[in-house]
């Protein structure tokens, strides 16, 4: 009996070690460290990379084919690329975007980048998606952007002659379903960095800045001027955002209630995102509605422009003056600042086109 | 023969740990939990109670509290001998998203001690930029300022005198003078706390209360009709800040577990 027992349990080990040696000799990707920008390593925590979804070489490749594959809109027209860009820092410059059906939404499209360090994890203007996996799973369905059904998504992927190699080589599995499809979308999102602006390279000593872009960010970081600081950044944050939601004043009453909708907290109605302030040159139009067509209109509107709500936020601190009150001079010394941070090299970036 | 000696060694072996464990229980190193709880002369607060006008400061105003938060730092143990265990650097404390709440240190010897922090960095620790994940959490002071980080913010809103809603931003950093922006004087405003004396004897939550209403009351009554925004470069209402801070943290109950 004992005899039997001891050679069970070596056969039980070798069909053990025999199946292991046999998923890792199928299922190979090849990891992906994100190229990480000197400044954002020097002066950010690591960015966050899901246990559950590290990113591949294949998982990248395969993501980045999806991303710009109208395969998964309902009627074969539109992309995630329709709606973000490259070239326009992954967003659009329509107010709002039309789906497949021509109906418009009621948001501007988010630019994408720098995603791997919203720590909150908290997606779209009213952060109601959690994880960017699960951002990328809601457009598909979407009735008014690509008005798709994930079924019908995974069973034409399966269908198509190159996909199921591709989702086997990343993920060593040939069975296409949603969950995978918003892995390696989430992966290739997560590659999207941009640091590489004027003022980053001022900030590696590289070149310098012209004295209005210079009074520009003193605009921004003088908390008796522009005070912007406190939402959008510094040279010492250079996501240029705290990925946090304010209401910046908008509007006296609300016909969006944004992240109050989501969370269902009165006090939460009103407030939105703070976007990053890089790319501001490729990223018109401005704010959730994107109700702001130029830079010269965001700027007036904390300058002069605040409406007073129950929710606003106390860092809106000149609301009842109707804003901070800057001099032309400072405003417009604040939009060349602000431009500073445009990253050219990032619309440009070959591995981020189609 | 070599096994029966191998079993009365390793019996004999167990027994002595036994007797070593038993005479050693007193002095097993303890988990000291410190609990940083707020209040509002003695009514609790917590997220919950942002966002409203509920509170009264000392000079009548009433005020809604939407953010808060602070950094300790040097939060330490120091024994009999002036040995001291630092429990942790520095800790932000965000009472709106709760973070920081709780601070958990494992295997600290039993014994008497007394509990300190700094409220905020002292100079030598308030290096700009040095910090990933105060500057991750947007917490940075400009360096037009000075640089470094601030030791709180502090937003709300207070009725004011016609009954109007108004912002506050009750923002604590190191004070500036910058009367000549190219020569900024400055002078450290953090301040140590001492919290007294604590026995640890085993396993205890500390809790360490922070009463919110002092920040407008003691020895400086506040008017925020007066000092309300753009507190960051106002050299004196930092001086008068930081007198105000070292009244409102005291130590709360402890208990054993």
């Amino acid at each position: 009996m004992k005899k039997l027992l001891i050679y069970f349990m070596f056969f039980a080990c070798f069909t053990n070690c025999n199946q292991e040696k046999i998923n890792f000799g199928e299922y190979t990707p090849v990891p992906v460290s994100l190229e990480i920008p000197t400044l954002f390593s020097d002066k950010l925590i690591e960015p966050l990379i899901p246990i559950n979804n590290p990113l591949t070489e294949e998982g990248i490749a395969l993501g980045k084919k999806l991303f710009f594959d109208k395969i998964l809109s309902g009627d074969g027209t539109q992309s995630c690329a329709t709606c973000h860009n490259p070239e326009k820092a992954f967003t659009v410059n329509t107010q709002f975007s039309d789906g497949i059906d021509g109906n418009f939404g009621t948001r501007n499209s988010m630019p994408l980048f720098n995603l791997a360090w919203n720590f909150d994890e908290r997606f779209t203007w009213d952060g109601k998606e959690i994880t960017i996996e699960h951002q990328a799973f809601e457009p598909v369905i979407n009735p008014i952007e690509m008005h798709n059904n994930w079924v019908i998504v995974a069973q034409k992927l399966q269908n198509h002659p190159e996909y199921p190699t591709l989702f086997k080589n990343a993920f060593g599995t040939s069975t296409i379903d949603s969950t995978l499809v918003t892995k390696a979308i989430a992966q290739f999102e997560r590659i999207l960095i941009s640091g590489n602006s004027k003022f980053d390279k001022f900030q590696r000593g590289e070149t310098t800045l012209t004295p209005q872009e210079q009074n520009g960010f003193n605009v921004f970081m003088d908390e008796d001027r522009g005070d912007c600081f406190h939402c959008h950044g510094s040279d010492n944050n250079p996501l240029w955002t705290d990925n946090k939601f304010h209401n910046n004043g908008l509007d006296a009453v609300f016909s969006d209630l944004g992240l109050g909708a989501i969370t269902g907290d009165p006090n939460d109605n009103g407030k939105f995102k703070s976007p990053s302030i890089r790319n501001l040159a490729f990223t018109a139009p401005y704010m959730h509605d994107g109700r702001f067509s130029t830079l010269e209109e965001v700027i007036n509107h904390y300058s002069e422009g605040l409406q007073n709500s129950s929710t606003i936020d106390p860092l809106m601190k000149k609301v009842n003056d109707g804003g901070v009150q800057l001099t032309t001079q400072d405003k417009a010394d604040l939009k060349a600042f602000l431009l500073s941070l445009s990253d050219n090299d990032f619309i440009s970036n070959p591995n981020f086109r189609e | 023969m070599k096994k029966i000696i191998s079993l009365v060694f390793l019996i004999l072996i167990s027994f002595i740990s036994c007797d070593e464990k038993e005479c050693c229980v007193n002095l097993e190193p303890a988990q000291v939990t410190l609990d940083f709880t707020h209040n509002w002369n003695e009514t609790s607060v917590n997220a919950s109670d942002f966002s409203a006008f509920k509170f009264t400061n000392e000079n009548g105003e009433e005020v809604s509290i939407e953010n808060l938060r602070y950094l300790l730092s040097k939060i330490k143990l120091t024994d009999t001998n002036n040995q001291e265990i630092v429990l942790k650097d520095y800790q932000l404390i965000n009472i709106g998203e709760e973070t920081g709440l709780q601070l958990i240190t494992e295997n600290i010897p039993t014994g008497n001690y007394n509990l300190s922090f700094t409220f905020g960095f002292s100079d030598a620790d308030n290096q700009d930029g040095i910090y990933q994940d105060l500057n991750t959490a947007n917490f940075n002071v400009p360096g037009m300022l000075g640089g470094g980080y601030h030791y709180m913010q502090f937003d709300g809103k207070y009725l004011d005198t016609a009954n109007m809603e108004a912002p506050f931003n009750y923002h604590a950093i190191r004070a500036v003078d910058r009367s000549d922006p190219n020569n900024l004087i400055l002078e450290d405003t953090s301040f140590l706390v001492d919290l007294g004396n604590v026995e640890i004897s085993n396993d205890m939550n500390i809790e360490i209360k922070m009463n919110i209403s002092e920040w407008f009351k003691n020895p400086n009554t506040w008017n925020l009709n007066e000092l309300n925004t753009v507190l960051m470069p106002n050299f004196a209402a930092q001086k008068l800040i930081s007198a105000n801070g070292e009244s409102v943290f005291s130590l709360g109950e402890i208990t054993s577990n």
